[in-house]
């Protein structure tokens, strides 16, 4: 992702979607002053800024905000330009009750049988890109697609593999790469991402009240190595993942 | 102690559903609910209840049900053969259950989604704020022979059965759809292309989504390949790698890059939830102006509906013409494969 914190040409913009929402674009690419901004409005919002805002949610580098009502929407979409005239998102900090989660994960054999392509395609041996893989401190770029799954980014650029339109099976904890970004799969799903790990991480627990989705979008993400069975075989001694609050 | 119904024969894809989990976007959690939410709500109209409460929503056919004890029901959706002691029931109407009767539901006679909702709701464990169940995000089950399903408490117990003027939704036709915030990626002829298009409903498609098809080159975007992923709802009508138009349901994905033409709006989205493989549909824009002066939240709607309904008077005609009956027979009826997995 670019570093830089101005806004691309012509953004944010903001475009109706669906007949009581709209959605606030901060660029069409992905980069990480417009992923930091979609984040930070996402907060702004759930602090209720805004009045008559029933649901928001962000994206790689949008929000999505519904409204109760068409003349909630028509004030509302007026709210938002105003703070977003106010506020420079872009330069603006990641908001704060974010949280770094340490996550055990085995690489390569079965728990990641496309180890050995993906690094000779990121052109390093299978040690050396299991190393860039654990010694990334990735963002919680989004979470979607389904229940409580990351977009984890960005790593190197030496990362930036192409998805694939030949789909493959993976299992549910599977950690795969594609586009500098890593996901992982909370259940079992065909992908066109390479599959090169394995985590028992619990990011979906329905049964949780509190807490039932472990990640949310600005926390952080680090990968500690473990051999496979640690993640083959769940038990229940828990998945292992720990965090702290990033302060 | 409550009534409940117990599951003698159940049909391959019956759920309980209610208005779903809304709020759970940012977590990757789509809002789920009822497949037709019009139907689930006319069936709490019938009742006299609160729309929250569960329904048993039935995907082509229906089942065999026995009460346990006295159970009002309501019968809305996708019209479905239904009869008790040989006796025809009236569809989009409640009726009085006693202990005992085998309430039987054939076959839908035209549409997908049937809904058996009963007075006091279906009173299973809520999980994450609904007792519907959403198969993609793993939460409830599907309901299955020798189940039994728990009744609430119906306060409404000794209230005359009901009938509902309801208007005809499941046989395809015209789907009105408003721009969103990818419209502007398809060029101006693209959309004209779009709306000039006579699509039918293929036989992909489950409670996440349906798939159409046409004559004709695909609906392509300008730089559908880049499109960066962000929202999908419910009625978004997204476009896959091939062009091929696929109207999104209650349990879509939440995020994707394939590009969206725009959106159904909710009132029309159960015509497409409940068109079967072959139905004909078309779409209508409307500007975001016209889509405003139209519209009504679902409260407003389906409080409107009230006026609908009126005392259900037998006659004669309702007596049971069993010669004329497809009843259920084990067998799916040649109903789509509603679960097929698919990818787009």
């Amino acid at each position: 992702m670019s570093q830089s914190d101005t806004a691309p040409e012509g953004f944010p913009i903001t475009a109706r979607h669906g007949v009581d929402g709209c959605v606030v674009r901060f660029g069409d690419t992905l980069t990480e002053a417009a992923n930091r901004a979609a984040i930070g409005l996402q907060a702004t919002l759930e602090r209720g800024a805004i009045e008559g805002v029933e649901e928001a949610s962000s994206a790689l580098a949008s929000v999505y905000v519904r409204f109760g009502s068409v003349a909630a929407l028509h004030k509302g979409m007026l709210d938002l330009s105003r703070i977003l005239e106010e506020e420079d998102f872009y330069s603006a900090p990641l908001p704060r009750g974010r949280r770094h989660w340490i996550v055990p994960a085995s690489f390569g054999g079965e728990a990641g049988p496309q180890l050995a392509s993906v690094a000779s395609q990121v052109g390093l041996s299978e040690t050396r890109a299991v190393e860039e893989l654990t010694e990334a401190r990735l963002r919680v770029l989004a979470i979607g697609f389904a229940p409580g799954q990351p977009y984890l980014g960005e790593l190197p650029e030496n990362w930036h593999l192409p998805r694939l339109s030949d789909l493959i099976d993976v299992p549910a904890g599977a950690l795969v790469v594609a586009i500098r970004q890593i996901v992982l799969f909370a259940n079992a799903s065909p992908t066109g991402w390479q599959h090169v790990g394995r985590t028992g991480f619990r990011l979906y627990r329905p049964e949780d009240e509190v807490r039932p989705f472990a990640l949310a979008p600005g926390d952080e993400v680090s990968f500690r190595p473990v051999a496979a069975e640690h993640v083959l075989a769940p038990n229940d001694k828990g998945d292992g993942a720990v965090w702290e609050p990033i302060p | 102690m409550s009534a409940h119904l117990r599951v003698i024969r159940a049909g391959p894809q019956m759920s309980l559903q209610d208005l779903g989990r809304p709020g759970y976007l940012s977590k990757g959690l789509a809002r789920g609910g009822a497949a037709d939410r019009q139907a689930h709500a006319e069936g709490a109209i019938l009742l006299g209840q609160d729309v929250l409460l569960a329904s048993l929503e039935m995907a082509g056919l229906g089942g065999v049900f026995e009460a346990s004890g006295a159970v009002r029901i309501a019968l809305t959706g996708a019209p479905m053969a239904a009869t008790v002691s040989g006796q025809r029931l009236q569809w989009n109407a409640s009726h009085r259950l006693n202990g005992g009767d085998r309430l039987e539901i054939g076959p839908a006679s035209r549409g997908t989604y049937g809904y058996l909702s009963v007075g006091g709701g279906f009173d299973t464990k809520d999980m994450l704020g609904s007792r519907s169940a959403n198969f993609v995000a793993g939460l409830g089950k599907r309901v299955r022979e020798d189940d039994v399903l728990p009744v609430g408490d119906d306060q409404g117990i000794d209230t005359p059965s009901q009938l509902l003027d309801v208007p005809e939704r499941c046989s395809g036709g015209e789907v009105r759809v408003v721009p969103g915030a990818q419209t502007s990626f398809y060029p101006e002829e693209t959309r004209v292309r779009f709306a000039n298009t006579r699509f039918h409903r293929d036989a992909r498609g489950n409670r996440q989504g349906v798939k159409l098809y046409a004559e004709g080159p695909p609906f392509e975007a300008a730089g559908q390949k880049t499109v960066l992923s962000e929202i999908i709802l419910p009625g978004d009508i997204q476009m896959t790698g091939e062009g091929d138009p696929f109207v999104l349901l209650p349990e879509c994905q939440t995020t994707g890059g394939y590009p969206r033409i725009g959106s159904v709006l909710p009132e029309d989205l159960p015509i497409v939830a409940q068109a079967t493989p072959g139905t004909e549909l078309w779409f209508r824009f409307l500007s975001h102006s016209e889509a405003d002066e139209t519209f009504q939240s679902e409260t407003e709607r389906w409080e409107g509906l009230k006026r609908s309904l009126r005392p259900l008077v037998r006659g004669p005609d309702d007596l049971g013409n069993l010669l004329g009956l497809q009843l259920i027979s084990g067998v799916t009826a040649g109903g789509p494969d509603l679960y097929e997995e698919e990818h787009g």
